[in-house]
């Protein structure tokens, strides 16, 4: 035991030794101010061309898994059968009531609009949630889905389709077929299911998906609407 | 001076003895942060490893340039660099991992493991030393991270290494485990303050084990002695 520690205690010794005499030579210019700045900035540029050059080899297959991801989750609102074109080359964009931009995704087959997909937000437990949901020409829900929440696992995270069958209560409905003021959670005198112990959640889910019907109904004419 | 780094010596460091984790408690907010499944422990640890190795690889070779004045904002500049190009990579070759991973990416920066790495050794040995002691450390984070995030997900959830195959690819599917069927969770451990006291648990496990070798050690060492005597 006490050979390995002396051992190794000569070899701090030695480390220092080598320390110092590296040091000495460069100590020059090296201890000056100017080589410290030098230094900084030629690892400044060095960083940044290594940085614009990964962005740049990367930014085409980014975009590319991009259109992925939207594409995928436009199907999971608008079914596949209900359009024939591309939904990402049909877009259109429409001023929201806030006079925020809302980008819509339109399916059409023979001619004319059959199915709708936006995004609306809603605000819950823990900051806003992204919703996308799909409607068709006559405003009944196709389908809604939730891209991004921080909700409480184990609670609030039911809206996930994931996680719980929730979102498939929207399916089907509409304006025509349940009355503007029942969309909102069983505790607020509603018609959709809250879960126990989250109530804030769904509620921010519905509120949306109703700001989103709203939206429909003002906006129909446009949406609907085929340039020729 | 590389010749008196024993390798037998980096590997135990940071497989045990200095382990990240559960000896030198570095890096304490992104294992909060992932560890609620196993899957996502090993998620991060594996981009961890690349960012350790790759780190201790640069500062080790730098380190005839860089002086100790402005060593700090060289390391913190070269980490940073290679992050970003990591989450970059990632998001565009391997986007249904980086999907599941994406937000704790960036969070690698923050991981005063790898500053501490590159500063108390990569800093003062050969490239090749500093990239093996990169990926011994990264191997003992994975493995501290894959544990913590094993037992909050089967005390938590229920499963084990839920959504494997997003990680590691469908053959890799078998790894998914239902432990306990219809299980209704355990909310705490999967929220933060579940990692904090999963975490206390295995340090107090560590700790134990730690001096039960000892006390074996020690008995053969007297009982060596006692021989001779």
């Amino acid at each position: 035991m006490s050979e390995e520690i002396e051992k190794k205690e000569n070899e701090a010794v030695e480390e220092k030794k080598e320390d110092v005499v590296e040091d000495q030579p460069k100590s020059s210019f090296r201890e000056k101010i100017t080589y410290q700045a030098i230094l900084l900035g030629v690892f400044a540029l060095a960083a940044s061309t290594l940085l614009a050059t990964s962005n740049e080899s990367t930014k085409d297959a980014i975009a590319e898994r991009m259109k992925e991801d939207l594409l995928a989750s436009l199907e999971q609102v608008v079914p596949a059968s209900s359009h024939t074109n591309d939904l990402l080359k049909d877009v259109i964009t429409l001023p929201r009531e806030d006079g925020s931009e809302t980008t819509i995704y339109r399916g059409k087959k023979d001619g004319e609009v059959t199915a709708l997909a936006y995004g609306v937000v809603g605000y819950g437990y823990a900051g806003a949630i992204s919703v996308i949901m799909g409607v068709d020409k006559n405003g009944e829900i196709l389908g809604v889905r939730v891209l991004s929440h921080a909700e409480t696992p184990g609670l609030g995270d039911k809206v996930e389709k994931a996680k719980s069958n929730w979102v498939e209560s929207f399916v089907g409905k509409s304006f025509a077929n349940l009355a503007p003021d029942k969309w909102k959670v069983k505790k607020d005198g509603g018609v959709f299911d809250q879960f126990s112990g989250a109530t804030i959640t769904p509620r921010a889910v519905v509120t949306a998906v109703k700001k989103g019907m709203d939206f429909f109904k003002t906006n129909k004419d446009k949406l609907l609407e085929v340039k020729q | 001076m590389s010749d008196s780094v024993s390798y037998k010596q980096i590997t135990m460091d940071g497989l045990w003895d200095n382990n990240v984790i559960f000896a030198q408690m570095l890096a304490l907010c992104p294992l909060l942060a992932v560890t609620g499944t196993a899957t996502n422990g090993l998620g991060m640890g594996l981009a961890t490893v690349a960012v350790l190795v790759a780190s201790g690889l640069s500062v080790s070779l730098l380190r005839n340039f860089i002086t100790p004045q402005v060593r700090i904002p060289s390391f913190v500049l070269i980490i940073a660099c290679l992050v970003t190009i990591v989450d970059m990579a990632m998001n565009a070759w391997v986007h249904d991992l980086y999907k599941v991973l994406g937000l704790f990416i960036p969070l690698i920066v923050t991981n005063c493991a790898i500053l501490g790495r590159a500063e108390s050794f990569a800093f003062k040995q050969s490239p090749f030393a500093a990239a093996y002691d990169g990926l011994m450390m990264g191997i003992g984070f994975t493995f501290a991270l894959t544990l913590l995030g094993a037992f909050r997900e089967v005390l938590g959830s229920g499963t084990l290494f839920a959504n494997a195959s997003l990680l590691l690819g469908d053959t890799f599917s078998f790894m998914e485990i239902i432990i306990i069927p219809e299980y209704k969770g355990f909310l705490l451990l999967i929220l933060p303050p579940g990692g904090f006291l999963m975490l206390g648990f295995l340090l107090a496990g560590k700790r134990i084990i730690d001096k039960k070798i000892a006390s074996l050690r020690e008995a053969k060492l007297s009982s060596a002695e006692e021989a001779v005597a």
